[in-house]
């Protein structure tokens, strides 16, 4: 410790000279500070990194792509047709249909849990979501292919038994809700109790200070939550992969009942089979194209967000 | 005055009206029966995921598990060496280089953060870029392993290896590990630093004899939440080449030299292989669901220790 290691002015008293840690302590204090400092730039060059992967095969395919091929009949990179509308639909109709799942179901909960559950039942539910957040998403796909397909799509909708886009939408809502759930409660938990007491005041009663009250304080909170989800569904793999319909090519469609590949699933169509990401011309860079596309639409969803989450805090 | 004490008559005895009134709120009981009904709903799924899984590999898990874990990958699911050795070798591996990479250059860049980090436009733009890269999704990373790791450093890697695979999965988890461990390391109580300061501790005394001990509870949640989140991710290992089909090889747990063999496999994939070959044989259903269950014991048991661990320290430090 540096004191230990203080030099003593014969006289008796300190100087200033003897308050200086000795130059081998500090330097070692140094290098611990450069050597942490090193670790946290770490994720700005996997940032850098990113971009430079994403940007420098895309450009490939920017500059030599025949942009008929680009908007077609649908998704077959190893024949060189590179229709990113069928991609595209496909996402946003996966993403349409989880919110509509994971919405109500997310925010319903959240605010159950705020709001009405007493600490003891709170103590008991809120692990169990928890534990649904941790779920692999493969483990998700499994279930939206063998459960989701035959017992709902079919049943409810009269769609097929086997994959389709809504089988796979109802997935990815499932693997949302968690996450719309915990961002939705921290933003209600954030709302003041004086709010709620002074409403309760006034005579409201409770469902009129959770709906009146609560969530317009929490709106931002709840903005934040509903992007956060649609970013994460956007950029949701696996479920659609195994539970979507197509396998490495698709047709366009825009009927939730059929299958297709959503961005993240058209980047997996060339990783199966032996002569993975090899093919036809621009096949390997067509998988940055797209990807840059879907890292550009999470990217502004998150600092969106991100926005969303500052207001909250400034509020309170 | 003979009209506003009418007034005040009125309002006085609606008051007590009110108030006497037994009748139930019947809007607000179906308003908290419908939430309540949300969540069970959440909770029901879960459920029933838990149950159809188990019930589809209920023949295997009960009939032959350990000749599942120790078979290998077979062309038809009737083999009685089918199993998912390899796959367990590849995710032991996964998480090794998750536990050696990502938790000290995460911790690390966490106490950087908290305790060392000037206030500085550098220092937020660091903390944005993390945020940032927590929300990419997980196949953009195996588009960075694909272009850096398979491609640019085959010499180093092999290629579509074990440890390309590996060290992908790494970066992935390492925003999450940054920060769960930046919030545990933002809960140490200010008096802490300043007693250890006190008795002239230097900064990093300060940090290795208060910080990272009052931390470390909170820290190791954050390190088996990231860990679960590792081992189970599949869309990146897809692009950094886990082979399809048969591997050459059934490399043991420490055979070293297979870390940089071309080709592997690990959990999530062979679930995705097998379902998706169960279009043309049924059986590798029930396959791919007892391979779900060994998955989720694994990554459910580390959630179930992070929770708890968490609550546990939540109560006791009040």
């Amino acid at each position: 410790m540096a004191v230990s290691n203080a030099r003593v002015d014969p006289s008796g008293g300190f100087t200033v000279e003897s308050l200086r840690a000795n130059p081998r302590q500090a330097r070692k204090e140094r290098l611990i500070r450069d050597s942490l400092g090193a670790t946290a730039l770490v994720s700005v060059i996997v940032s850098g990194l990113i971009i430079w992967s994403l940007f420098s095969e895309a450009y490939t395919f920017i500059v030599e792509v025949d942009w008929g091929t680009v908007w077609d009949i649908g998704w077959f990179p190893r024949r060189g047709i590179y229709d990113i509308k069928t991609l595209l639909i496909a996402s946003f109709i996966v993403t349409g249909i989880a919110m509509v799942v994971a919405g109500p179901l997310g925010l319903g909960a959240a605010i159950y849990l705020s709001e009405y559950a007493r600490p003891q039942i709170r103590k008991m539910l809120k692990p169990i979501l928890e534990i649904l957040a941790g779920i692999p998403s493969v483990v998700l796909g499994f279930f939206a292919l063998q459960w989701i397909a035959p017992n709902l799509v079919k049943t409810l909708f009269s769609g097929p038994a086997a994959g389709s886009l809504l089988a796979a939408g109802i997935g990815v809502g499932v693997l949302v809700i968690p996450l719309v759930a915990s961002i939705s409660e921290d933003a209600m938990k954030a709302v003041p109790m004086s709010l709620r007491e002074a409403s309760s005041g006034l005579g409201a009663r409770r469902v009129t200070t959770t709906i009146r009250v609560v969530l317009p304080a929490a709106v931002s909170g709840l903005m934040a939550a509903f992007i956060v989800a649609v970013s994460r569904a956007l950029g949701e793999t696996m479920v659609v992969v195994m539970a979507g319909g197509a396998a490495q090519t698709a047709v366009y469609t825009h009927s939730p009942l059929e299958g297709s590949l959503t961005i993240t699933a058209g980047m997996t169509s060339l990783a199966r089979g032996t002569d993975n990401v090899v093919g036809e011309g621009l096949t390997f860079q067509s998988l940055f194209f797209i990807g840059l596309v879907l890292f550009v639409l999470t990217f502004v969803l998150n600092l969106l967000s991100d926005r969303f989450v500052h207001k909250v805090r400034e509020q309170y | 005055m003979a009209k506003a004490r009418l007034v005040g008559d009125r309002t006085s005895t609606m008051m007590v009206q009110a108030m006497e009134r037994r009748s139930t709120d019947v809007r607000g009981r179906v308003f908290q029966v419908s939430l309540f009904v949300t969540l069970l709903l959440s909770l029901f799924i879960l459920g029933v995921l838990v149950v159809d899984v188990v019930m589809d590999g209920w023949g295997i898990i009960t009939g032959r598990p350990g000749g599942f874990l120790s078979g290998t990958i077979r062309s038809r699911s009737i083999d009685p060496k089918l199993g998912v050795h390899q796959a367990l070798v590849g995710t032991f591996w996964i998480a090794v280089f998750v536990a050696v990479l990502a938790f000290p250059i995460g911790i690390g860049a966490a106490v950087w953060l908290e305790e060392y980090a000037p206030k500085n436009r550098f220092a937020r733009f660091v903390e944005l870029n993390i945020r940032n890269l927590a929300g990419v999704p997980s196949i953009v990373y195996g588009l960075l392993g694909l272009f850096l790791f398979v491609e640019r450093l085959e010499g180093i890697t092999g290629g579509k290896s074990i440890a390309s695979a590996g060290v992908t999965l790494a970066i992935l988890v390492l925003p999450i590990v940054i920060i769960t461990a930046q919030e545990a390391i933002r809960a140490v109580p200010q008096g802490l630093k300043e007693g250890a300061y006190g008795v002239g501790a230097t900064k990093w005394d300060m940090i290795r004899s208060q910080v990272l001990p009052y931390a470390a509870p909170g820290i190791l949640t954050g390190t088996l939440l990231s860990m679960s989140r590792g081992i189970g991710e599949a869309a990146p290992l897809l692009l950094v080449g886990a082979v399809s089909g048969r591997l050459g090889s059934d490399a043991g747990f420490f055979d070293f030299g297979a870390i940089t063999e071309q080709g592997f496999m690990a959990m999530p994939i062979i679930i995705v292989e097998w379902v998706q070959e169960s279009g043309r044989d049924p059986g590798f259903a029930e396959a791919a669901a007892a391979a779900i269950v060994v998955l989720l014991v694994f990554v459910i048991l580390m959630n179930a220790t992070a929770i708890l661990l968490r609550n546990y320290f939540e109560n006791k430090r009040g």
